[in-house]
């Protein structure tokens, strides 16, 4: 391994690298999955909420085995792990609470079992579950019931969040791609601030079956890697139809993105790689709210896209701010429903002293699930509540389809919308906590497409300049219509063959 | 005119009663609503329950088409609109044998709407209309120690939760406050009852709570406006259904009359105490949040479904009836008697085909066959007298050659298996009517010689002396004679 | 319209969440600053607009998938209890439900 690992940096290889060499029969399974073990065994990160060496290992060699039998799939022995929401059976499950401390699920999440080593899975192997928001609830990961997650490129610094220990563990290389999950901007932003590529498909396009559901009409899953191809090829393997187990998930064919990508490497870079790309602008995302740094990197970004023969073009969303409110309001008020489940009576965190039913039931909640979880159980009750449905619930579902129709009025003028997906970079640990609602208004950028249910996707362009900035990671956001994922991992891709931000490395990690 | 007169009819010390019910049908589904576990009945507890029954973290509901097809089939049966989309919705609360914290139900927009079921009650047809029928989850158990489980629990105080029967679809039909007594409104709960066992949408199984009704009843002066109801829960046998609901109005009656108002309440029937008694209310039951479930997009049900499931549906219990007393002239009442179960109208129907003589086929199989089936708890399917059978019996009356006390004994003969074929039971046991007068006419004659005394009497004018002649008469023909063949013949010998 | 101590007492019970009373204080002020951006959604107006409860019924009607009527899953009584904090006999042990 010590011959192989001094060529190279095993940590730094793409996924595709990586599958390429596992193919090759250049690298094993095995020695892979225990390079990036010694690295998760001394993060100092806190991506990590679970490991089992042991499990791992045993998945690699099952891999191994198969590679030395002829198997050539795109993913067969590259190792990944998952998000903390996507139960597993090989490991712990908490969502980042402690309502779910060493719950066990006996099943895996559709996505995992997609992914992994099972039967029909793409092979690939779990080194453990990542932290991330207490239930997916917050946008700096430093609502975990365990402990923050700290950025990679400032370990002063929150990653981002929801999916903020996947965002960590990818940008630190303790994991060439993780699973990440996105309710209001939970992958987007995270990959923004941490320097990485993710990509939050079309709502549906990934089955929810196996999520902790924070917000049923929200959720998605998608991947988090270095790189729009990395993100292809394991979103060719998370997407597709799961009619069985999820009666939201879209009953369309998988689709593998990755190969017109690997082609378009193959070609250099032209000029004209981009040609009748029209890239609408809403002047809604560029406006006094967002941080110069963030602004002048994304503006840069957009430049480069010129270059590659893309046209922007001016769009309007004019209800981009009430995305806040709006889902504000949706997401707490099914939260506060999927929540209910955590009673205290089948799993999950039961008080030891109590008078009656109903003090099992507050004392067991109260003390097992945290302050933002809590707030948002209360507004989430609150607007479904006698008298408050109509003027709240019922409004902001309204307003809902609003925002969506202005975004199909305004890809009637252009193929992929463009922005920032944070209006700042990563803040210090703690800055926020004290004030909830400045950190919904954060949020501004990736509410509204979350709510109409569009793929989006964030992609590192730079880097902040100014001393408040501290120089950390910019990321560019592309949000695309309905099922066009493809559409956008493209365009990121041929971004990132011109661009090499992607493959920036922060100084101080692991 | 005749509402009002049947409406006082029916008032309770100068009450007016007035009742609404709610009732829980159980489908007929292998599975779930929203799982692929079983709803078999009885087993071990929480072995019939997956991930989405238990609730488990990411587990998701997915619906069962049949539970949709038997909704449709109600739907039809009842005359309702069947909904081209209707909705679920999440019913909020807490207890522990609803896993998820809600109930996935339907709340704005029901898949049934609207509906009428109609049933005979003293031989004056009833309607009651109903509002709505819609599709949910069942709940789990809740078994208490001692009680259910013969022992204690934990450290005791505990209370076990099984959650075979969560998940479990149910058919919730809710009627309007038509009903204006309880006979009425147990006529209908067996009317209905009638129906979806019919239909096959319900095992009616009521021990097993398959058919679980709700009864909402309030009293008022004739005119006022309705009384504040008070909901009787689970009455789950039409014996005490009859009990809760009449305990129920005096209780309410008194009330009234002792200047008490009536407080909204649901309440139990207690069979042992033969009195309802206020269930002690949830907490804040009255705020159940509902909102469209975001897991699940609404229930999309094309024409063609519904066309294709009216095709395909067996005649009704009311069409069936309309159709027997139009084609065998039986009364709305006898034919709406014969409806009390498939097998007892597809028995009547082959009986009075092979007879040709619907009235008398009627009067048999609710009359003499009904009473032995009852003495011997066994069902129709269950007789040991055929249709072929009971069809020969009712032809030899039909040419007198049965008087309809031979008849009986023929039928008893069938019933014990002591011969299998009328015609031969009846030579066997010598039970052919004698209507050959010339025979008769000399019988009569060695008679009224052998009972020279009471002929003069009858000639004297006493009637007893007739009867004592007639009776001799059939003694002599062992019973074989017809009546009234005798009295004519003795009345035209003494005239 | 801003929430009273009662409210948030109400809606706590509600949803099965016992508050200290800092945390009540606390709850309002953070409640009540998030219902003012709220209210800004009073002046949209929404007058005909369908509620959008599934993103992909803007792109039309969608409908409900229906799974055929088999019973395929098996006895998980078990494995779905190794997470539960009181079991007895197979049943879910809780304090005793009074009705």
């Amino acid at each position: 391994m010590n011959t192989v690992a001094s060529n190279f940096d095993l940590h730094d290889l793409s996924v595709f690298d990586l599958a390429a060499k596992l193919a090759a029969r250049e690298l094993s399974s095995v020695e892979v999955t225990q390079h990036f073990l010694a690295r998760i065994k001394t993060e100092q990160l806190g991506a990590f909420l679970a490991t089992d060496a042991d499990v791992s290992l045993l998945q690699a060699k099952a891999a191994d085995v198969r590679l030395a039998a002829g198997e050539r799939t795109a993913l067969l022995g590259v190792p990944l792990a998952h998000k903390d929401v996507f139960v597993t059976r090989d490991f712990p499950t908490t969502a980042g609470s402690k309502m779910l401390a060493n719950y066990r699920s006996p099943f895996d999440a559709t996505v995992v079992s997609k992914l992994g080593i099972g039967p029909g899975g793409a092979g690939m192997v779990t080194l453990g579950k990542l932290n991330c928001d207490e239930f997916a609830m917050g946008s700096g990961n430093e609502n975990s019931a365990w402990f923050p997650a700290k950025n990679p490129w400032d370990p002063t610094r929150i990653p981002g969040g929801s999916s903020g220990g996947s965002a960590a563990a990818v940008a630190a290389r303790l994991v060439p791609a993780a699973t990440g999950t996105d309710t209001g901007g939970s992958i987007r932003q995270p990959a923004s601030l941490s320097g990485i590529t993710g990509i939050k498909p079309t709502y549906g396009r990934c089955s929810r079956y196996g999520m902790v559901a924070f917000a049923s009409s929200l959720d998605q899953a998608g991947p988090m890697a270095r790189s729009a191809l990395d993100c292809a090829l394991l979103l060719s393997a998370m997407a597709g139809p799961d009619l069985d187990r999820d009666s939201t998930s879209l009953d369309m064919p998988a689709i593998n993105y990755a190969t017109e990508l690997i082609a378009a490497s193959a070609h250099n870079v032209s000029a004209t790689a981009l040609k009748g790309l029209k890239i609408g602008l809403p002047n809604q995302f560029f406006g006094a709210g967002c941080a110069p740094d963030v602004l002048a990197a994304v503006r840069a970004a957009l430049a480069e896209y010129e270059k590659l023969g893309a046209t922007l073009v001016d769009v309007d969303l004019p209800l981009t701010e009430l995305s806040i409110p709006v889902y504000y309001i949706i997401a707490p008020a099914e939260a506060s429903s999927n929540l209910s489940r955590f009673d205290g009576v089948r799993y999950g965190h039961r008080a030891a002293t109590y008078s009656d039913l109903n003090d099992m039931y507050k004392k067991s909640r109260s003390e097992g699930l945290g302050d933002e979880v809590t707030r948002r159980i209360m507004i989430g009750t609150y607007v479904l509540s006698d008298g408050y449905y109509d003027a709240h619930y019922l409004k902001a579902q309204k307003i809902r389809r609003l925002i969506a129709q202005d975004f199909q009025k305004a890809f009637t003028q252009c193929d992929i919308i463009a922005g920032p997906v944070s209006p700042t970079v990563a803040w210090k640990i703690g800055e926020k906590k004290s004030d909830p609602v400045a950190n919904y208004l954060a949020d501004i950028y990736t509410l509204s497409s979350s709510l109409a249910g569009l793929p989006g996707m964030s992609v590192p362009a730079g880097f902040a300049t100014s001393q408040a900035g501290g120089g950390m990671p910019v990321g560019l956001q592309l949000i695309g219509n309905y099922f066009n994922e493809a559409q956008l991992l493209g365009a990121a891709h041929h971004y990132q063959l011109a661009t090499d931000w992607h493959l920036r490395k922060p100084g101080g990690s692991a | 005119m005749s509402t009002t007169a049947s409406l006082l009819d029916k008032l309770v010390n100068g009450y007016e009663v007035v009742i609404g019910f709610e009732t829980h049908t159980q489908l007929t589904t292998q599975s779930k609503l929203f799982s692929r576990a079983s709803t078999s009945f009885g087993a071990e507890p929480n072995t019939n329950a997956s991930a989405v029954d238990f609730a488990l973290p990411g587990a998701l509901p997915v619906m069962n088409k049949g539970a949709v097809q038997r909704a449709i089939e109600f739907g039809l049966a009842v005359n309702g609109h069947i909904a081209g989309s209707s909705v679920f919705a999440r019913k909020n609360y807490f207890y522990p044998d609803l896993p998820k914290g809600y109930q996935i139900s339907q709340f704005d927009i029901p898949v049934v709407q609207g509906g009428a079921v109609e049933f005979f009650l003293d031989g004056e047809k009833k309607t009651v209309r109903l509002v709505r029928a819609h599709l949910e989850e069942d709940a789990g158990k809740s078994l208490h120690e001692d009680k259910e489980l013969g022992a204690a629990l934990g450290q005791g105080g505990m209370t076990g939760i099984d959650l075979n029967r969560a998940g479990t679809p149910l058919l919730e039909i809710v009627t309007e406050p038509d009903m204006r007594g309880s006979q009425e409104a147990v006529a209908y709960a067996k009317e209905l009852h009638k129906i979806v066992t019919w239909i096959g949408i319900c095992d009616g199984n009521m021990q097993e709570g398959s058919f679980r009704c709700d009864a909402n009843v309030s009293v008022r002066k004739p005119g006022a406006a309705l009384g504040t109801r008070r909901e009787i829960k689970n009455l789950n046998s039409f014996k005490f259904m009859q009990q809760a609901m009449d305990y129920e109005i005096r209780w309410q009656i008194e009330q009234l009359e002792d200047g008490h108002a009536i407080q909204q309440a649901t309440v139990l029937f207690d069979p042992d105490t033969g009195e309802t008694r206020s269930m002690r209310s949830k907490e804040d039951a009255a705020d159940y949040r509902y909102f469209p479930d975001p897991d699940l997009p609404p229930l999309v049900i094309g024409r063609d479904w519904v066309e294709k499931t009216r095709s395909e549906m067996s005649e009704l219990p009311r069409v069936m009836a309309a159709r027997f007393v139009a084609d065998y002239s039986l009364s709305d009442y006898d034919a709406g008697q014969l409806m009390q179960s498939k097998a007892t109208a597809a028995y009547f129907e082959a009986v009075a085909v092979g007879s040709g003589q619907a009235k008398l086929a009627s009067n048999w199989v609710m009359g003499e066959l009904t009473r032995r089936l009852n003495a011997a708890e066994q069902t129709i399917e269950q007789s040991c007298v055929s249709t072929h059978q009971l069809s020969g019996l009712i032809k030899r009356i039909a040419d007198s050659t049965l008087s309809n006390n031979a008849a009986r004994q023929v039928f008893d003969a069938l019933w014990h298996g002591d011969g299998t074929d009328v015609d031969a039971i009846i030579e066997a046991k010598g039970l052919r009517q004698v209507s050959d007068s010339s025979e008769l006419e000399k019988i009569i004659d060695d008679v009224l010689a052998a009972n020279a005394k009471n002929v003069e009497q009858v000639r004297a004018g006493n009637a007893k002396a007739m009867n004592a002649l007639v009776g001799q008469a059939m003694k002599a023909t062992q019973g074989k004679a017809n009546p009234a063949q005798v009295n004519e013949i003795l009345k035209k010998k003494l005239s | 319209m801003a929430l009273t101590p009662h409210d948030i007492a109400r809606v706590a019970n509600l949803a099965r969440l016992e508050l200290r009373p800092d945390e009540i204080e606390q709850t309002l002020t953070q409640l009540n600053g998030f219902f003012r951006l709220v209210d800004q959604l009073e002046a949209v107006n929404t007058d005909g607009v369908v509620p959008l409860a599934h993103p992909a019924a803007i792109l039309g009607e969608v409908a409900l998938r229906l799974r055929d009527d088999i019973v395929s899953e098996t006895n998980q009584r078990d494995i779905s209890q190794t997470s539960a904090p009181a079991v007895e006999r197979g049943l879910f042990l809780v304090p005793k439900v009074i009705e």
